[in-house]
């Protein structure tokens, strides 16, 4: 059990999602940066799909009343236990009676915290992830919630990834794109100013979807753009304009066009991305995509 | 009537990397996506206005599963009408726009509900948030535009139109769509099975309550 002295600035719990239930109207959620999410749980000898708890910029204080092994991931944040420092992507051991201190993350957007046994909360059609676009799944934090942790398997304290696959998830390179389904809505100028130029992170984004400030993505005259289903990664441009990109809590259908759609083995950069964060985009093809793809997964089992 | 295996996938697109995009002719929409659930690999199946959204687990290779869903998927004649399941839904119509969309559509207030009460609805699609379902099938004489601006809140249960179409709000939630009345039945609920009253494919009557 951990009690929640103090929830932070958004911090839910997540896993990898609900399936299975678009067709009804119900988002995906789960984490938004889902690579973080599995190496937390990793390093604490979770199966990949326990729930942890995501953060927002500024992480939550947690009183342990069981022993416990924890590992935080995502964005690099100060940890602290009863005042100590700890490691960052590294598992360490909690006490009974302990607080765990996550601070201000220096980069990126969102922390992982993995508890070894997981967030024991009842899920909800299939998932604990909580969808902040319908409310479904456990609530977020707040002062002096409970929440049961699940039965532990083998953990050891100090286990620990390298730097580079903690930092891979950073918007600190171009985010590889493929091109979108209604390219045609588009001229050809708007489809280049969207791989050639800077666009910045507006303050506006949450997990439904990271709205970006940078050179106009025009639409051609008179187009007709048909709802379809949405995944996440999908740059949609609204007649502003200004691309969102999907992200975990999107609306499961859309109408507004999508002129391409991030791979998904970045789609962690663009959780990670803060507002005010410079992004850059950079066309792949489908196979690029797929290599990108099989390259994480083959980094992420060697853990 | 026979049809040709296959011949319903003619428009295949990727859609990023996880996920493929089928154009597909409006009546054909829900029995391709009940066929298209059962084939491995598919995570989620999600009609569109004229596509179907076919989800996968990251790492599938796009070509392979297109080329299982040609050689597997068999959807028959494909009218989805044959198969629809007739939802009544009670309606109140107390809606708060009732009076702007007679004002709008040069009828009077009994006419609107009438109009309402005759048309013969089908659910197209899903989206907004759970359980949310937009209806074709609202006669030409309601067409009326959105709310310039939307409003914050708009009451679960909240039968309302706007362009071509009907929804009823499952939950309380900001909505552009002008409400002419009310409904007490539950449309989301993720205790029950399934959790949502409406699906893809259904046909919906009103009855005034």
């Amino acid at each position: 059990m951990i009690v929640v002295e103090r929830p932070g600035l958004r911090t839910t719990v997540q896993d990898l999602g609900r399936f299975g239930y678009a067709h009804l109207g119900v988002p995906r959620s789960g984490a938004a940066d889902s690579f973080s999410m599995r190496l937390a749980n990793a390093l604490v000898g979770n199966p990949f799909n326990h729930a942890v708890l995501e953060t927002t910029l500024a992480g939550p204080a947690l009183r342990f009343r069981a022993d416990a092994v924890v590992a935080v991931t995502g964005a690099p944040a100060p940890i602290a236990v009863d005042g100590e420092p700890r490691g960052f992507g590294r598992s360490f051991a909690v006490a009974a009676g302990q607080l765990l201190e996550i601070g201000r993350a220096a980069a990126g957007l969102r922390s992982y915290a993995a508890v070894a046994g997981g967030v024991d909360v009842p899920p909800v059609l299939g998932s604990r992830s909580f969808d902040t676009l319908s409310n479904l799944g456990p609530p977020p934090l707040a002062r002096d919630m409970a929440l049961p942790i699940g039965a532990a398997g083998l953990a050891t304290p100090g286990l620990s990834a390298s730097d580079a696959i903690v930092a891979s998830v950073l918007p600190a390179r171009p985010v590889r794109i493929v091109r979108g389904p209604a390219l045609e809505c588009f001229s050809d100028e708007a489809w280049h100013a969207l791989r050639t130029g800077a666009f910045s992170v507006s303050p506006r984004s949450d997990r439904v979807g990271v709205s970006l400030r940078g050179p106009s993505i025009e639409w051609r005259r008179d187009q007709k753009s048909m709802t379809i289903g949405m995944v996440p990664g999908a740059i949609q441009v609204p007649p502003d304009g200004n691309p969102v990109v999907l992200l975990a809590d999107h609306a499961v259908t859309g109408g507004y066009p999508v002129v391409a759609v991030v791979i998904s083995a970045d789609l962690p950069l663009i959780a990670q991305a803060r507002p005010g964060t410079s992004l850059r985009f950079a066309e792949v093809t489908t196979g690029e995509a797929a290599a990108a793809w099989a390259d994480a997964e083959a980094l992420y089992s060697r853990i | 009537m026979t049809t040709e295996r296959g011949d319903q996938l003619a428009g295949v697109r990727a859609i990023g990397d996880a996920a493929l995009l089928i154009d597909v002719r409006p009546a054909a929409r829900h029995a391709l996506a009940d066929a298209i659930r059962r084939v491995d690999g598919v995570t989620d199946v999600v009609p569109g206005e004229s596509t179907v959204l076919v989800r996968l687990r990251p790492g599938r290779d796009l070509a392979a599963v297109e080329a299982t869903l040609r050689a597997d998927v068999d959807i028959g004649d494909g009218n989805d009408d044959v198969l629809a399941e007739l939802v009544e839904i009670r309606v109140r119509y107390d809606g708060v726009d009732l009076d702007d969309v007679a004002r709008a559509t040069k009828l009077s207030r009994n006419e609107v509900v009438a109009e309402h009460l005759r048309g013969e609805y089908v659910v197209a699609f899903m989206g907004f948030v759970p359980g949310f379902a937009y209806l074709d099938g609202l006669p030409a004489s309601l067409q009326v535009p959105r709310l310039a601006t939307p409003r914050v809140r708009v009451d679960a249960g909240s039968v309302a139109i706007a362009g071509s179409r009907c929804c009823i709000y499952p939950n309380a939630t900001p909505g552009g769509w002008r409400v002419v009345g009310h409904t007490r039945e539950t449309l989301f609920d993720p205790s029950r099975t399934p959790p949502a009253r409406l699906a893809c494919g259904m046909r919906v009557r009103f009855v005034e309550a």
